[in-house]
């Protein structure tokens, strides 16, 4: 524990409270503070700690890591004090009663031989190729959420953009989860595995660029990969970065149509600090209109790494949507299939306000490219 | 080398495939002992996570037994885990883990017999599969 805190310079910690103050969980969840945590770690409580069953409750969104005026890293904390009470024995209370990290760690067997590639038949895709597009749980999601949001959409249409533009890109036939999930809620053995079969398998394929439409996809790869891939020099980038930069090169170009607002998901905003090219695609296809937190202030999906799903997140998700309908849009737009499930999930089910209120059409960056791509 | 030994997890219900086990028991009929039967309440309650897991933790076959259709103790607990067991279907295929290796049966309290049955039918697919991801971790 105490290299936890000497890692995530937690001892800097001056008891302010502002990371408190600016948690969006501590907000609903009168036992949750991200301030307490801190406090009681360095008095040494570990036992404490790991058999609080709020631990489990921090989004890691990093936006108390924003406000910290001592630059605690807060979520590496939480991510080291998960790992911790993990070893120790005590789990996270996952959401689909742990459905998803089951598939993760049955996608850590060696000898796996996945069937994922139907979604991909009528597009044009390779085995190896200069560019290769890491496609993430998306065919997972498919199985799971096709009653209200179609998750494969994303990696259909990001193909398709890739395709237009003129780039065959390699798809892994078993390729398996980025382990993000399974690395955020403390099970850093199994995510050891899935990163080492996975890294060999970007090495073998020849890519020199890995394309992927999931922001944590993309954070694992580039940052918890990073010792796996360092000498190879591949280059990560999300699908807005690689839209963005095509539109500067190629000329590829959009129809213009509607008043859209953006959702910045954590992992790709406050993690990676991506928060102008997915603005740009926007532009591109129409009119962009902010909501009141937005870039670094971005509020939350309300769940990550299927830990936590309770009636505090869906309060989250309904209030994001109010947020977004307010400003007058036709289309939220986010770049994070799990934000798309999530606020997805908040209508469809039954919500604590008026329909009108969050009836906003919510699509993913990459669904809404496709379909406005210009010459298509 | 030894036999491959499969473990046949079965989810069983309360009011009706627990019992028509155990009339298979008390019925002196034999079956093969690679079964593991957890009683649950109801076949409805028994979530997909449930048979993942098993799977996830080595278990070669997982079988959920429930009452028939129009019988559940609950009314409708049984079409529950219907629609769930197709879900189930999709996730196993996309994973590229043999869809015969879960199973959903209807077996009432008076069917020992097609208890016992059942489970011979199923262990010997399930021998015939072979372990699980080859037997390798």
């Amino acid at each position: 524990m105490k290299q936890i805190i000497r890692n995530t310079k937690a001892y800097y910690c001056v008891e302010c409270g502002k990371c408190t103050g600016s948690c969006p969980v501590a907000r609903g969840n009168e036992f949750f503070s991200p301030r307490l945590i801190v406090e009681r770690a360095l008095s040494g409580m570990k036992q404490d700690i790991e058999g609080d069953r709020e631990l489990w409750a921090c989004l890691t969104c990093e936006a108390c890591s924003k406000k910290c005026p001592s630059t605690v890293k807060y979520s590496e904390f939480i991510r080291g004090m998960r790992k911790m009470a993990f070893d120790s024995g005590f789990t996270s209370r996952c959401s689909q009663g742990g459905l998803l990290h089951s598939i993760q760690r049955i996608h850590s067997i060696k000898d796996l031989v996945q069937d994922r590639l139907d979604w991909a038949k009528d597009l044009k895709t390779s085995k190896k190729g200069e560019v290769l597009y890491f496609t993430g749980c998306l065919p997972y999601f498919e199985n799971l959420f096709s009653a209200f949001v179609s998750p494969i959409e994303i990696a259909k249409s990001t193909v398709k953009i890739l395709n237009f533009a003129g780039i065959v890109p390699a798809i892994l036939q078993n390729e398996r989860c980025c382990g993000h999930d399974l690395l955020w809620t403390g099970d850093s053995e199994t995510f050891q595995k899935l990163a080492r079969l996975n890294t060999e398998m970007i090495k073998e394929s020849g890519a020199s660029r890995v394309v992927t439409s999931c922001p944590e996809c993309l954070r694992t790869l580039k940052l918890d990969y990073a010792d796996l891939l360092e000498s190879t020099g591949i280059e990560i980038m999300h699908i807005s970065e690689l839209i963005s930069s095509l539109m500067k090169n190629n000329g590829i170009k959009f129809n213009r149509s509607g008043i859209m607002t953006y959702h910045d998901p954590c992992r790709l905003g406050r993690h990676l600090g991506i928060y102008d090219a997915p603005r740009d695609v926007i532009k591109s296809m129409g009119e962009l209109v902010e909501m009141g937190n937005h870039m670094a202030e971005s509020s939350c999906c309300g769940v990550s790494a299927w830990a936590t799903c309770e009636s505090m997140s869906k309060q989250m998700q309904v209030n994001r949507l109010i947020e977004a309908k307010s400003t007058g849009s036709d289309t939220l737009i986010t770049s994070c299939p799990k934000c798309l499930i999530h606020l997805k999930c908040a209508v469809h089910n039954q919500i604590p306000v008026e329909k009108e209120k969050v009836d906003i059409r919510i699509e993913d960056l990459a669904v809404a490219a496709g379909k406005a791509l210009a010459g298509d | 080398m030894t036999e491959f030994d499969p473990r046949i997890i079965a989810f069983c219900c309360n009011w009706c495939s627990y019992v028509g086990a155990d009339l298979a028991g008390t019925s002196r009929l034999q079956y093969p002992h690679n079964v593991r039967i957890i009683r649950t309440m109801c076949s409805g309650q028994v979530f997909p996570s449930y048979i993942l897991k098993a799977l996830e933790l080595g278990a070669d076959g997982v079988m959920i037994a429930g009452c028939h259709i129009g019988d559940c103790h609950y009314v409708s607990g049984n079409k529950k885990a219907e629609e769930r067991f197709r879900m189930l279907l999709g996730i196993m295929k996309t994973l590229g883990l043999d869809a015969r290796r879960i199973r959903l049966e209807w077996i009432s309290a008076s069917e020992g017999v097609k208890f016992a049955n059942t489970i011979k039918e199923f262990a010997r697919e399930i021998k015939e599969l072979g372990p699980r991801n080859g037997g390798k971790e």
